[in-house]
């Protein structure tokens, strides 16, 4: 008797979904690649470059301030990763298992929701020579009446970029450090090491750090291409004459002159080369570190006494943290403030002019950024989804799968963002919405994969076997158990996607080709030199709106469920 | 010709890598109990998870189930109609207890009344009279093991699986839920297979005894 029944659609549509993902992010990536390397050797027959040449390099390193650029960008993406990576390292190192540590780590997921920029924002406001530390010291213990000539940010050594990215990419490695820190067993080690006289942080560092890293390699390598890549924090933070290599090669790409397009492009070529040089340096470091970190444990050196250094660094994790939100809030303050001279630390009162000017300009923005974000981040959601319901994956589509996700996040935007470009315009997709919630999609689907996934195997599965044991079918099953179970990860996934979608700055611009604004290009073309108060009104809005998908997937679910007391567990 | 209503495990072979886990080949008859001893860890729930249609991959198995003389080894899981009870209730915290009854009626039953009205005579049956709307977390451990107990029967399975379902209940509770398991069981002329550590579970069921591990 033959019981074999015909698949389930759903379930047969789900089959294409891995595919489908590969296909939307390595596509755009792979012939934005192309669409960069052409003319960087002179051939874009559009712009009657019909021949190949070296003459967009030769042009590109004839540029006055290319050498000093080059040196920027490979300085900042170097010092940036150092930091961040360390930084995370010793703050999991210290912080792992105390109960401060869970109170932490709940303040991770809406300070990584603050967009770049508007993070780039807040700590100008803090650190500027009239910012708002200058503002509490003086003139008390400065004697400033006016504010020091000091240039900061923007500073010529990039100290201010760097710290800045160092902020944000600090909670995304700690994220990253969370994720994996449960799979390598870290609470059982240390309790073995510290009851063989190690100190917590030499114990964390000889035996579980090595584990962790191997684990959190992929964005670090991430965190490495994109810092050497930034643009948004750049034009913020960073400094002027001359930026690093990105804001400049941006510059040229929207240069009215279509001749620098030839350079622009060579000049992307030259950044991917940068940040494989740095790859290979970094992988030197790597061997380097594991050296010195086995020849120190093998002298059995113990560093018992280290309290009072984990101490301080518990206490920085908290500033850094304290750090982003105070900025946001300066954000919001300077959006509301009447006149706020030097060096008062409170503005002399409150109006919401600032608002009121800005509104009949911020509506368009606002809406674009809502009509991208919206559908690339539930498109992410659903192909996710299907993805991760569909049980028939194999092994190797899997592997092909997590190395084409990390795919957008290892290769600088710059590198293929320009041949996207072209890419988009020749394939008649252009510059439309279509153009840019595919292109969001990029960026969005290994975020929300990522955010997804974890929660996706952590759910007890014999809740399925046991719906599946009651004859429910599998799309049954999926619908109405597994599904309702995952509401609020998959909500989550889906505000991790939409806040990635609202910070996205180098896709939205080149991709909309400068008509599709959003909040996020708004507020960074703000950076040179309009007032803080329109400042404060763009970036506040745009550190906000993310809060609004988080909001959402803490209130829906427990409003849906408030009836269902272990749903608060799940 | 009687309906056949038992089950057969027919040269049923696990392996995780080289060791062989369990060699079984039984015929359960209707209303009677297949019981698997062996300690933890020794790999006997991979029977039910082979029986049920979800065996890990990493494990490989060979033979056949017959569920009602149904070859089923190679069906979905939904279309064994083998019914399921863990140790743990895992009643669907997102649904009341009525909710998690009226999943398991099997969907021909279309008018709503007689679905609702065959969900709440269960529950009385199971003195529980009253909980339809209730939230399952709020139960009580024999509570939530009736209300899954009656969930499971409500599907109309044709056999019945049992993964030590009575090892988290105290000592009294643990008597009373095995009998009435298996006094269900016979009176449905369920061929039941069920899984534990303890001894007086095997001694309970009465039936053929397997010691694995």
């Amino acid at each position: 008797m033959n019981l074999l029944r015909p698949p389930e659609p759903l379930f047969f549509a789900a089959r294409a979904a891995p595919l489908l993902i590969i296909a939307i992010v390595s596509l755009p990536v792979l012939s934005g690649l192309l669409g960069t390397l052409l003319p960087a050797f002179g051939y874009l027959p559009a712009l009657g470059g019909a021949e190949l040449s070296l003459g967009p390099f030769r042009r590109l390193f004839a540029e006055a301030g290319i050498s000093r650029s080059i040196w920027l960008s490979l300085w900042i993406g170097f010092a940036a990763t150092l930091l961040s990576t360390l930084s995370a390292g010793a703050i999991i190192a210290a912080g792992y298992g105390t109960k401060s540590w869970a109170i932490l780590t709940r303040f991770l997921s809406p300070i990584l929701s603050v967009p770049h920029a508007a993070a780039a924002f807040g700590l100008a406001f803090i650190i500027m020579p009239s910012g708002f530390i200058a503002r509490l010291i003086s003139p008390e213990l400065t004697d400033w009446i006016n504010p020091p000539d000091v240039l900061i940010p923007n500073d010529p050594y990039a100290l201010s970029l760097i710290f800045g990215l160092a902020l944000k990419e600090i909670p995304f490695l700690l994220l990253m450090l969370i994720a994996s820190v449960g799979q390598v067993d870290a609470s059982r080690y240390l309790n073995m090491t510290s009851a063989l006289g190690y100190g917590r942080l030499s114990g964390f560092s000889y035996i579980v750090w090595p584990q962790l890293y191997r684990q959190i390699r992929v964005a670090v390598f991430a965190v490495l291409a994109f810092s050497a890549s930034v643009v948004d924090v750049s034009l913020i933070l960073g400094p002027t004459t001359p930026p690093p290599l990105s804001v400049t090669l941006v510059r040229w790409m929207n240069d009215p002159d279509l001749m620098y397009r030839f350079v622009a492009s060579a000049g992307a070529l030259l950044q991917l080369t940068l940040v494989l040089f740095l790859f290979a340096v970094w992988l030197i470091l790597e061997r380097l570190g594991a050296y010195v970190r086995n020849q120190m444990a093998e002298t059995g050196r113990r560093f018992a006494s280290d309290s009072i250094l984990v101490s301080i660094i518990r206490l920085k994790a908290w500033l850094l943290a304290l750090l982003v939100l105070t900025g946001i809030a300066l954000l919001g303050l300077w959006s509301v403030s009447q006149l706020w001279q030097f060096p008062d630390a409170w503005p002399q009162g409150l109006t919401l002019a600032a608002w009121a000017r800005a509104l009949p300009s911020i509506g368009g923005p606002l809406w674009t950024t809502f009509l991208i974000g919206f559908p690339a981040a539930l498109i992410a959601t659903l192909l996710c989804i299907l993805c991760l319901a569909n049980i028939q994956k194999s092994a190797s589509i899997e592997r092909v799968m997590l190395t084409t996700l990390s795919l957008p996040l290892i290769v600088p935007q710059t590198a293929f963002l320009f041949g996207l470009q072209v890419a988009a315009i020749k394939s008649g997709i252009g510059y439309g919405y279509d153009a840019l919630i595919l292109t969001h999609l990029v960026f969005v689907l290994p975020y929300v994969f990522l955010s997804l996934s974890h929660a996706w195997e952590s759910l007890d599965p014999r809740y399925e076997w046991m719906a599946q044991g009651l004859s429910a079918s599998r799309t049954k099953t999926l619908l109405r158990v597994r599904l309702p179970l995952m509401l609020r990860p998959i909500l989550t996934a889906f505000a991790v996607g939409f806040a990635v979608s609202v910070g996205l700055y180098l896709p939205t611009l080149l991709i909309g080709a400068g008509r599709l604004p959003t909040i996020t290009t708004e507020a960074v073309a703000l950076a040179s030199g309009a007032n803080r108060r329109t400042i404060g009104v763009y970036a506040f809005l745009q550190s906000v709106i993310p809060f609004v998908g988080f909001a959402l997937a803490f209130a829906l679910p427990a409003w849906l469920f408030k009836n269902r007391a272990a749903m608060r567990a799940v | 010709m009687q309906q056949d209503l038992s089950m057969k495990l027919e040269q049923v072979t696990i392996r995780l890598g080289p060791r062989n886990l369990l060699s079984i080949d039984a015929q359960i008859e209707a209303g009677e109990v297949l019981t698997v001893m062996g300690p933890s860890g020794s790999g006997k729930s991979t029977l039910l998870a082979y029986i049920g249609g979800f065996l890990d991959p990493h494990f490989t198995a060979n033979g056949s189930v017959f569920i009602r003389g149904n070859n089923v080894t190679k069906i979905e899981p939904s279309q064994r109609h083998a019914g399921i009870l863990f140790q743990d209730p895992l009643l669907f915290p997102h649904l009341s207890v009525g909710g998690n009854l009226l999943f398991a009626i099997p969907s021909d039953v279309k008018d709503k009344a007689v679905r609702v009205q065959s969900a709440k005579t269960i529950l009385e049956e199971m003195e529980l009279g009253g909980c339809f709307d209730h939230d399952p977390a709020r139960l009580s451990g024999g509570q939530k093991a009736r209300v899954a107990l009656a969930r499971t029967l409500l599907s109309q399975p044709h056999a019945l699986l049992l993964d030590e379902p009575f090892s988290r209940l105290d000592a009294a509770l643990r008597a009373q839920m095995r009998d009435l398991v298996f006094a269900h069981a016979k009176r449905r002329m369920l061929p039941v297979v069920l899984v534990t550590h303890d001894p007086e579970d095997a001694h309970a069921a009465g039936g053929q005894l397997i010691e694995i591990g």
